[in-house]
């Protein structure tokens, strides 16, 4: 129990932590590619240090910024929808695993908060239940837009789940597992003895319709219908202070526990190619042998290093494409997205029975 | 362990409470969501069944009965749906003609 | 442990349907409807059913619920809403209920059945059930796809408007 409770305090503030610093490298990315500077100003007694301050600066000041309920609303709905999106989207970082076994005095840590035998399903479930922070504030703040913008919201939530649901079918049936502790452990074999057997090889088609519907969950850019502030009423205008910031965060989070699953399913999740409980054992001979807990070490920093990686695609996507138009989202989910991925279950299946 | 008889006692409060919240409420969206609670009664109680019997059978047929349970919403809300479109009203007392 | 989570979920359960049965307003019936539904997932997996657990928080609450909000946020709520009750409803269906109840617990203590002691560790794992589902159960989930198709057709064609002449 206790065990339990230590191991989700740090992944939180692991997941916490990365989401704030998240919406930094948002910014300098988006300056990079936009030939900018990006936000720099933020200091600590003259120290800038590439503007590293600058989410603490948002947090402040969102956090002392008006908290507004409009008149009309529910009160406690009010409050409790942001929250909601939030609480659903931050319990979801429980089932990936950091690394494998981690050895103290002899006892055995597992590297994972909690190890259900229906993960997937479990974080399907708890993004199903996200969707209602969307309708919810759509519907509480008694505005006629907000409530458009939350029906266009959730629409397209539900209708991209389905998609999303099914490209992981895929991988269910090449890694006969729901667990994702099994699932990553299948991902250790070698295929033709050199290539890591990872999902992406499996499973290429299943990882572009993957990342494409998790993008759409995302609700950013290209897919950014529900808020779409440049043009049209989105489900949190009447939302400031905090409750907005918990939105925008959240946001982010759905961006990094998208990283977390790509990685974990399609890419191997925390192993390193070739490296085994004792060691590197190279394909073209060699071994390199490395006591546990340079080993442990190694697998926690490959796994950071690929949430790294998809967190920048992700933010790479984002200020590459313009905005669909919203019969495009629905034509593209329905009618391109859920086809495809149940091509992909059929031809998975022919492929395995030969 | 939980003993089963609580799932059973569980089962039979939930079904009344839909039971009789179908009887006192006059709009048919609450009256759909008793139903709903009904057949969650029965699901509690094919679980306790299956797990006091070890026979999976039970955790099915609550599979069936949730499959069911989906096709079932989304015809009786598109019908709800049309009910308030020609009478401007869902309540059931407002319904009471047979022709339309 | 068990009995201290089955407590505290079976009452939230029960106090969320009966805000159901009382709040006037059907959005707020809906939301503690998820509520409940949520609790009976946590009840299914403390019955060692996790997939049935899973399944009844993705389809119940995930896709049953947001079907029912939707319907109700498309109703304009002032003018759907029953104002009064009738009154002489409410002691006629509470007695109903008290003769229901009896009765049911009368049923249930006379059909209880021993449990086996010792089930097996996987026992309603996806594994097993799936082999069970796929070998036993096949031709009734074969049909329910169809049951499925069916009713996504009907509802579609359904509320579609039909073009005016």
């Amino acid at each position: 129990m206790i065990e339990a409770l230590i191991k989700f305090l740090c992944a939180i503030v692991w997941f916490l932590l990365l989401s704030l610093y998240l919406t930094w490298a948002e910014r300098k990315e988006s300056a990079v590619m936009q030939d900018r500077v990006g936000a720099n100003r933020a200091n600590f007694f003259g120290f800038r240090i590439l503007g590293l301050f600058q989410p603490l600066a948002d947090a402040i000041k969102m956090m002392t910024k008006e908290d507004f309920t409009p008149a009309f609303s529910k009160r406690f709905l009010h409050n409790l929808a942001p929250f909601l999106s939030f609480f659903f989207v931050a319990v979801t970082i429980s089932t990936i695993p950091f690394g494998s076994h981690l050895m103290i005095g002899g006892k055995e840590f597992r590297l994972q908060v909690i190890d259900l035998n229906v993960g997937i399903l479990f974080v399907l479930a708890l993004l199903a239940l996200s969707i209602y922070g969307v309708i919810l504030s759509g519907w509480v703040s008694n505005n006629r837009w907000t409530l458009l913008g939350g029906l266009r919201g959730s629409a397209q939530l539900i209708s991209y789940e389905v998609a999303l649901g099914l490209s992981l079918i895929g991988i269910i049936m090449v890694f006969p597992s729901l667990k994702f502790s099994e699932i990553v452990g299948f991902q250790s074999e070698l295929l033709f003895g050199w290539l890591p057997k990872w999902g992406v090889f499996l499973q290429p088609l299943g990882l572009i319709i993957f990342l494409m519907a998790a993008m759409a969950e995302s609700e950013r850019v290209p897919f950014d219908l529900p808020e779409g502030e440049s043009e049209i009423v989105g489900f949190f205008t009447e939302y400031g202070g905090l409750k907005y910031g918990l939105y925008m965060f959240t946001d982010f989070m759905k961006v990094l526990i998208i990283a977390c699953l790509l990685t974990t399913l399609f890419f191997g999740g925390y192993h390193v190619p070739w490296l085994y409980a004792d060691g590197f054992h190279f394909p073209w001979g060699g071994d390199w042998l490395l006591p546990h807990g340079i080993v442990v070490l190694f697998q926690v920093i490959m796994f950071n290093l690929k949430v790294f990686f998809f967190c920048w695609l992700q933010i790479l996507i984002r200020w590459t494409y313009p905005r669909f138009r919203y019969d495009q989202l629905m034509d593209f989910g329905w009618k391109f997205l859920i086809p495809l991925s149940l091509f992909n279950i059929a031809a998975t299946a022919v492929l395995m029975s030969l | 362990m939980i003993p089963i008889y609580y799932f059973l006692i569980l089962s039979a409060v939930l079904f009344v409470m839909g039971t009789v919240g179908f009887l006192i409420k006059k709009d048919l969206i609450t009256q759909f969501m008793c139903v709903e609670v009904m057949l969650n009664a029965a699901n509690v109680a094919f679980i306790a069944f299956a797990r006091s019997a070890s026979s999976l059978n039970g955790q099915i047929i609550v599979f069936f009965i949730i499959t069911v349970a989906a096709a079932e919403a989304a015809v009786g809300l598109a019908i709800i749906l049309l009910v308030y479109r020609q009478k401007k009203s869902i309540k059931t007392e407002d319904s009471s003609l047979m022709k339309g | 442990m068990a009995v201290f989570l089955f407590i505290l979920l079976s009452l939230t359960c029960i106090g969320s349907i009966l805000g159901m049965i009382l709040s006037k307003n059907q959005a707020h019936s809906a939301l503690y409807l998820i509520l409940a539904f949520v609790c009976t997932g946590g009840l299914f997996g403390l019955m060692s059913a996790p997939f049935i657990a899973a399944v009844q928080i993705i389809i119940y609450a995930g896709a049953i619920m947001v079907l029912f909000i939707f319907v109700i946020m498309m109703i304009d709520i002032r003018k759907g809403l029953s104002p009064e009750r009738k009154k002489w409803i409410l002691y006629p269906s509470l007695g109903i209920g008290l003769v229901l109840i009896i009765e049911l617990i009368f049923i249930l203590s006379n059909t209880l059945v021993p449990s086996k002691a010792g089930t097996i560790e996987s026992f309603g794992s996806p594994k097993t059930l799936g082999k069970v589902l796929f070998t036993k159960y096949l031709y009734p989930f074969e049909i329910t796809s169809v049951l499925i198709i069916a009713a996504l057709v009907g509802a579609i064609v359904l509320v579609k408007k039909k073009e005016e002449k």
